[in-house]
């Protein structure tokens, strides 16, 4: 994988490559050079199969960062490019034109983060949350705790033990 | 035909309900069979589908976030929970995924009893699925059949984990108990009852004229669809795929088992059912030849530090497994605290049930929507996790 690595790299700005397994590798791209970069996986390294797209909220450094798992089916090889958007205006480009699948996965991460992905077909359509008005729900500072203890009040609950309800119930003259 | 489809106007197609040609209908989002809550949103002409859209949502847990929240050993009991039919692969790909970012290697004999519990639990989802796809098609009687055998195989599942559901088995470290006295015989019956089926299965289902002449030509997949919509597991393999994550990415033992890629050309709906059935006979091949080559004794797991303090260390993994629908993935990214800083779970069925199936509903006949769900085992908890 580092030989793959290298030879990207002479086209395009890589860094923090890492090698998890032998046939599993991960490296950071610059934002701008992404679609380019995916492209260029899927048409000459044979890096056809997108696995996944995910983000991952990196909060102390006020960054996302959203991973694009790309499988080789030829050499049965993974490749995960990370990409790191700004957390105050995370906008990135969307990969709908390259695979199909593309434009569920950046619905979702615009409901579930907050990153938008212009151009992306339905992509402020709500997906998974209908009518949820409030942050975007798998940002880390959204406490899920906390919302519902604000939100919801509290129900008592009415406990009763079975035999003194029962006697009450049938004999209440007793 | 060409009439039966709307103006575009600014790229979007106009739908004129009032015209008397077009009726919005939705279907779901109770579930027609085994597919899960999802809907359909349908718009039909006569009865025919000229536009679909899937809504999912109604079955939403939240699970990636409430794992953001929990240790990871606490996350082990919700993990199972994502998927009914197959919980297996989510505890198996959980403790990998862990394991992997600990360093840690589990035993031969848990392996080989790992990988016992992955094929008996795909046996038993697809035979679920065979209830499911008959049922879709009208067959009531060949659905309750399979559905009865599953539950034998849930009854094995009790008899050697205490559940019949989700069986919390793979811990991290290896797996939780030995397989019970007399367990392999029970099993054996189980498999020869299911090998009996499938013979009247293919009788009766696969040899019926009106599932023949509903399933041939519905819902086409052709080989270059495959990876523009990211198709995975039997789906691709009725398209003439050979691709299964057993055999090229090998995990636990099977790569010490014999079995080859089933796989079928036509891309339809029956060509996938076909790529079952034989699947469902590798299944119980595989068992046989696990409990015939399993080491007879040796630890099960391995120690770990103590859980409830266990800081994983910082890195990220992508582990995968082979499930009913296909690959089946967890990526783990930890940022070395005692909590994952956050879980993917790459549910196989995610593109099948949104783009793949927007795409190929459309043309299809209203009653064959079910079967065409059912040939793509779309299932929504792995989509909305």
């Amino acid at each position: 994988m580092k030989e793959l690595y290298d030879t990207i790299s002479l086209q395009f700005t890589l860094k923090d490559f890492h090698q998890q397994k032998p046939n599993l590798a991960f490296a950071t791209a610059e934002k701008q050079q992404l679609i380019a970069l995916l492209t260029y996986m899927r048409d000459v390294h044979r890096y056809t199969h997108l696995v996944f797209v995910t983000a991952v909220d990196w909060l102390e450094e006020n960054r996302f960062q959203i991973t694009y798992m790309l499988h080789n089916y030829d050499i049965k090889a993974d490749f995960g490019i990370r990409v790191m958007l700004d957390r105050d205006k995370p906008v990135m480009e969307s990969i709908h034109h390259l695979w199909e699948q593309g434009r569920v996965y950046q619905r979702e991460l615009h409901e579930m983060f907050g990153i938008d992905f212009p151009g992306s077909p339905g992509v402020n359509e709500p997906m998974i949350l209908e009518g949820w008005q409030g942050p975007p729900v798998m940002r880390r500072d959204f406490d899920t705790a906390k919302y519902s203890l604000e939100t919801y009040d509290h129900r008592p609950r009415d406990t009763r033990e079975p035999e003194s309800h029962m006697k009450e119930k049938l004999y209440p003259e007793d | 035909m060409a009439d039966l489809y709307p103006p575009i106007v600014n790229g979007k197609s106009v739908y004129d309900l009032n015209s008397g040609k077009y009726l919005k209908m939705w279907q779901g989002p109770q579930h027609p069979g085994v597919t899960g809550n999802m809907s359909l949103e349908l718009i039909i002409s006569g009865d025919q589908v000229v536009d679909c859209k899937t809504h999912v949502g109604y079955l939403h847990r939240g699970f990636e976030k409430l794992m953001e929240r929990r240790r990871y050993i606490n996350c082990f009991p919700i993990v199972c929970r994502i998927c009914v039919p197959e919980p297996d692969t989510n505890e198996y790909l959980f403790a990998a995924a862990m394991e992997e970012l600990l360093g840690v290697e589990i035993p031969e004999r848990a392996l080989w009893l790992r990988t016992l519990n992955l094929e008996l639990s795909r046996l038993a989802s697809f035979l679920m699925w065979t209830g499911g796809q008959s049922g879709a098609f009208g067959h009531g009687t060949v659905a309750q059949w399979a559905l009865a055998h599953r539950d034998y195989v849930l009854d094995l599942f009790e008899e050697w984990t205490g559940a019949r559901i989700y069986h919390m088995y793979m811990t991290p470290g290896g797996v939780r108990g030995e397989l019970p006295e007399g367990w392999t015989k029970h099993c054996e019956q189980v498999l020869a009852g299911v090998e009996k089926l499938l013979g009247e299965v293919w009788h009766v289902m696969f040899n019926n004229a009106v599932f023949k002449s509903r399933a041939v030509g519905l819902g086409v997949i052709t080989p270059d669809m495959i990876d523009h919509f990211g198709v995975v597991g039997p789906v691709a393999r009725g398209s003439g795929m050979q691709r299964d994550v057993r055999k090229d990415s090998p995990y636990l033992v099977y790569d010490k088992l014999d079995f080859q890629i089933e796989t079928e050309t036509a891309g339809d709906t029956y060509a996938r059912a076909v790529v079952r059935w034989k699947e469902m006979h590798q299944s119980i091949s595989l068992i046989r030849q696990i409990l015939k080559n399993m080491p007879a004794s040796g630890p099960l797991h391995v120690t770990l530090p103590n859980v409830l303090h266990l800081k994983v260390p910082a890195g990220e993994t992508y582990v995968r497994a082979e499930s009913t629908r296909g690959e089946y993935g967890y990526y783990m990214v930890s940022d070395g605290s005692a909590y994952p800083r956050k879980i993917t779970v790459r549910g196989p069925s995610y593109s099948h049930a949104m783009a793949l199936l927007e795409h190929l509903a459309v043309g299809v006949n209203i009653a064959d929507t079910h079967g065409l769900m059912l040939s793509l085992h779309t299932y929504p908890p792995e989509i909305e996790r």
